[in-house]
């Protein structure tokens, strides 16, 4: 009697954690065939040429160049902008009392990465881009652009900018005081400083996040089939490029949105995988001195 | 609790937190007074970013509001033809809900059987891995979901779903013909797709948080694994569970890209989930930098107004309640 | 740490005034995807030729040329439905300069039907399709304008634009002179309230839509259609005539024209004569008449002299009308009268 009801429970327990491991399966489907469809679509497309070659009209051959510098240009920007007010803000929470300002800046920074893309892009071209109303007026730009991903970029930053610099032991801020520095100083030179390593492991991840980014850029960035030329000018950007390629019906265009897809995912993925491994690296390396 | 110890004793050298009291007494170099003075500054920026949205939303939403106060909520005409303009947003607030939570319908128990799979049957060598390979389904970017979805998950769902779920259940309304090749269902499967990381990797730390000792005590009585998870794992990680499915929901709530580019676009409110739809975010998109008339982009702009609410509010509820699982792990 | 601040901070101060003082002129334009491939292939060609102008041509619908151009967001604008009047008053002094004729085509998706042979639509069965009351490709009333053609038995999945859209103007211009219904349902303008279907952005994601999804039917520009195999349907003009879409079709429905409206805001559709495909249209730029920018005003004018002349050459091959010669005078006018501080831009 006994031994059959635990057979039963046996049994039971195996089977649900085989479904459980069925369902980890069916999670892989996903990816799988996302994967494997943008190798066997875009894997011819990706030519030096495609990487090399700026826009041109449809039947012409044209090539992706463009976007990847509007990106990457997209990219500093927001860097520029997200970084130093991300580092300021890592710094205040894990640096000071927790006061109520502290609180409430966290919880909103955390509350802020959760606000759709979308409406960021609304935003910024209310406030930026319009050249009437209440506006700076800029136009349709990169700086516009760059905004809008800076402040998608922000709350990331800034939340692992706190991790790293809260990782670094009070004993070496507590050092640097001792010895008669500043708190200015042994903040920005020696704490900062420690924790390099991390904080520009959490600038490629938030860097990861943006770099895929479309709906903030339709109405800031804009588009443009030209090199990006001057922040104040329109700008180009893989994702913005991707989307307009894959709704249209020339086959040219679409084999390019297959490549461009490509070449975004294995930028993205490459930045993933070498933080991932690097953070295990890390990890096993100070486990092992602890 | 650590500031009253530094009230007590200001020449401590305390190793919590820094000695703020006591180094204000202390003559402070100008230098830090303008540090200190400027990160603060940075640290406003956060709480005062949002009230801005709130205000330029507001008042560029203020025609649309004043011209259809609630009926906007609640009517489903969406008539931009310049002779008898009218907006209602309920196709596009209905298009989001149904959209997202039946997204998370699916992906909430997937989320939590995948983490569980994870967290408590794998070897543990292997979680970091597993983890992470989740975790990739989270970092491809949304028009790249939308591409694959165009061209496999489109006509995947039209050719071989469809058939089978009319079929089989077709005398439900949510299953009836017509079907639009770009659909509800469509932009369903993609947002489970894309919300379940999220879902995976709360769940996970809530899990990871669980004392060991809950295990080993459930083993000890004889429990089998699955017995451990359900009896011991789970109801300790259940807010952790909930917080991860709120926090997915909002994502999915402000999804714009690949959602746009499956749903149909149509802001038509149908009971079939192979119908056309639309949602808020994708309306946006669609249709903000071409909105010919002052009262159309009023009304978009309320529609983001609406949006940023909603998610706002609900990223807030969910923060709270996975700030309360961390802090109550740490115990 | 401070010094690698103050270089990124002198490198993006050097590049933002580095770019503000290039000699070289950007135009960066939106609006109708209707023209696109045109005006992509006259941006490349022209910058070939004038090495220093550069045009960033976006095609977001020309509901979003109009707005972008009103809110000065771009440099010149694009459409193929003319502006309202209350458009207009929102932003005086803007010219409507033709550039090129175009036509509409009903596409459709049916590998049964033989591609050679295209079906025939006349207005009132496709105002019915997009009202929603023909939902089959086998109802009667398409069956009898297509005698002998194999239309299968199964629904009509209707494709719409998504976005403020020239195209559809031009579409429910035609739709509402067809059919009552329609113009007191719908109507007339660059979005409308669908009664069925589903909608895609630019004139090139409808026809992506129609040419991955069997059984659709969806409205786009000839070279859409004609450059990506999709097929497209033949058009009874008013003389009774099924006309099919092409250069020759388009200008014969230009050529009807007898006298120009001053400000060109023109319809072509459902003109007279039994050679005028009845979905014909104008597509517009949009420039203010008084600019700031010498430059840029000169650069422009240029440009737009260039495409309505020489670059009319290149139209035809893209299956674009080019501009009917007793035009020209007109528009040359317009063009001449971009101005700024009231001096000419050009000549």
């Amino acid at each position: 009697m006994n031994s059959r009801r635990t057979i039963y429970r046996r049994f039971k327990s195996r089977t649900i954690l085989g479904l459980m491991a069925f369902t980890f399966l069916l999670a892989l489907v996903p990816l799988v065939s996302l994967l494997w469809t943008l190798a066997a679509n875009g894997a011819a497309t990706v030519t030096p040429h495609f990487l090399t070659a700026s826009w041109a009209p449809v039947g012409e051959n044209g090539g992706i160049a463009h976007a990847i510098a509007g990106s990457l240009s997209l990219l500093a920007l927001a860097s520029v902008v997200a970084v130093p007010l991300g580092l300021a803000n890592g710094i205040y929470l894990a640096r000071r009392a927790p006061t109520r300002l502290a609180h409430l800046t966290r919880l909103l920074l955390d509350v802020t990465s959760g606000i759709p893309a979308i409406i960021v892009g609304v935003f910024i071209y209310t406030v930026v881009v319009r050249r009437e109303g209440f506006s700076l007026g800029i136009g349709f730009s990169m700086v516009a652009g760059g905004l809008a991903l800076a402040m998608i970029m922000l709350p990331i930053f800034a939340r692992t900018s706190e991790e790293a610099i809260r990782a670094i032991p009070r004993a070496v801020e507590e050092a640097g005081l001792a010895l008669g520095l500043p708190r200015r100083r042994v903040i920005l030179r020696i704490i900062l400083r420690a924790a390099v390593p991390s904080i520009f492991t959490g600038l490629f991840l938030s860097l990861a996040r943006v770099a895929g980014e479309a709906a903030p850029l339709l109405f800031t960035a804009f588009g443009s089939n030209d090199w990006p030329a001057s922040p104040l000018k329109p700008v180009s950007s893989l994702p913005q490029l991707l989307f307009d390629y894959a709704r249209q019906p020339f086959d040219e265009l679409v084999r390019q949105a297959w490549g461009a897809a490509l070449v975004l995912v294995a930028i993205i993925l490459l930045i993933r995988t070498a933080t991932f491994v690097y953070l295990r690296w890390r990890y096993s390396k100070g486990a092992s001195i602890a | 609790m650590v500031m009253t110890t530094l009230d007590l004793d200001e020449t401590n050298l305390d190793t919590t937190s820094p000695p703020r009291r006591a180094a204000k007494l202390r003559s402070r170099p100008i230098g830090d007074r303008a540090f200190d003075l400027s990160i603060g500054a940075c640290a406003v920026v956060p709480p005062v970013l949002i009230l801005l949205f709130v205000i330029v939303l507001a008042y560029g939403a203020w025609p649309a509001i004043a011209e259809f106060r609630w009926h906007f909520l609640v009517s489903a005409a969406w008539e931009p033809n310049p002779d008898k303009e009218e907006y209602g947003a309920l196709p596009f607030i209905l298009g989001t809900l149904i959209s997202s939570i039946l997204a998370l319908a699916l992906a909430a128990p997937i989320g939590i059987s995948v983490a569980s799979f994870i967290s408590e049957v794998v070897p543990p060598s292997l979680r970091g891995l597993l983890r992470f390979v989740i975790e990739i389904l989270a970092t491809i970017p949304s028009v790249v979901y939308g591409l694959w979805g165009v061209f496999v998950l489109a006509p995947w769902v039209m050719n071989h779903l469809a058939p089978v779920l009319s079929k089989s259940l077709g005398f439900l309304p949510f299953f009836s013909e017509p079907f639009d090749p770009r659909n509800m269902l469509c932009a369903i499967l993609i947002l489970t797709i894309m919300v379940l990381p999220m879902i995976v990797s709360v769940s996970l730390d809530a899990m990871r948080s669980v004392p060991i000792s809950y295990r080993e005590a459930a083993l000890g009585l004889g429990a089998t694994r699955w017995e451990m998870i359900r009896l011991a794992v789970w109801p300790s990680a259940r807010s952790g569970f909930i917080g991860g499915c709120i926090l997915a929901l909002g994502r999915a709530l402000g999804e714009t890209m690949a959602v746009t580019m499956v749903i149909g676009n149509e802001h038509r409110i149908s009971q079939s989930l192979f119908a056309a739809s639309d949602t808020v975010a994708s309306t946006i998109a669609n249709q903000f930098a071409e909105a010919p008339s002052d009262l159309f982009t009023a009304s978009l702009i309320e529609l983001a107004l609406l949006l940023f609410l909603i998610t706002l509010g609900v990223n807030l509820i969910a923060r709270l309640i996975v700030r309360r699982v961390a802090i109550g792990g740490a115990d | 740490m401070n010094r690698c601040i103050a270089l990124v901070l002198a490198i993006s101060c050097g590049w933002l005034l580095a770019g503000a003082a290039r000699a070289d002129v950007t135009l960066t334009g939106a609006g109708a995807t209707f023209p696109k491939p045109l005006y992509d292939k006259w941006s490349a060609e022209y910058n070939r030729q004038h090495p220093e102008v550069r045009i960033n041509y976006q095609g977001i619908g020309s509901g979003g040329g109009i707005k972008q151009i009103t809110e000065k967001t771009v440099d010149f604008g694009a459409t193929d439905g003319p502006m309202s009047d209350k458009q207009l008053e929102k932003a005086p002094g803007i010219l409507h300069i033709p550039m090129t004729l175009g036509a509409v085509v009903p596409v459709y998706n049916l590998p049964q039907v033989d591609a050679a042979k295209p079906l025939i639509f006349s207005g009132e069965v496709l105002a019915e399709l997009y009202l929603g009351k023909i939902t089959r490709w086998n109802d009667p009333k398409l069956a009898k304008l297509n005698p002998g053609v194999p239309l299968p038995d199964r629904a009509v999945t209707i494709v719409h634009r998504s976005d403020g859209s020239g195209t559809t103007f031009i579409w429910t211009d035609f739709l509402s002179k067809c059919s009552d219904a329609w113009k007191s349902g719908p109507g007339r303008a660059t979005t409308v309230n669908w009664p069925a279907g589903r909608g895609a952005k630019g004139n090139d994601g409808v026809a992506a839509d129609v040419k991955q999804n069997q059984g659709s039917l969806g409205y786009v520009e000839l070279i859409y259609a004609a450059n990506n195999n999709i097929a497209y349907g033949d058009v009874i003009n008013p003389a009774g005539k099924a006309v099919h879409a092409s250069v020759e079709s388009v200008s014969a429905a230009a050529a009807t024209i007898t006298k120009a409206p001053p400000d060109l805001r023109i319809s072509l559709t459902n003109a007279a004569g039994d050679a005028a495909y009845p979905i014909s249209s104008f597509t517009w730029i949009l420039v203010y008449k008084d600019q700031s920018d010498a430059a840029k005003a000169k650069a422009l004018a240029e440009f737009l002299w260039w495409c309505t002349h020489d670059g009319q050459a290149l139209s035809a091959p893209l299956h674009y009308a080019p501009l009917p010669s007793e035009f020209l005078p007109l528009v040359e006018e317009k063009i001449k009268s971009i101005s700024v501080d009231g001096k000419p831009a050009v000549e």
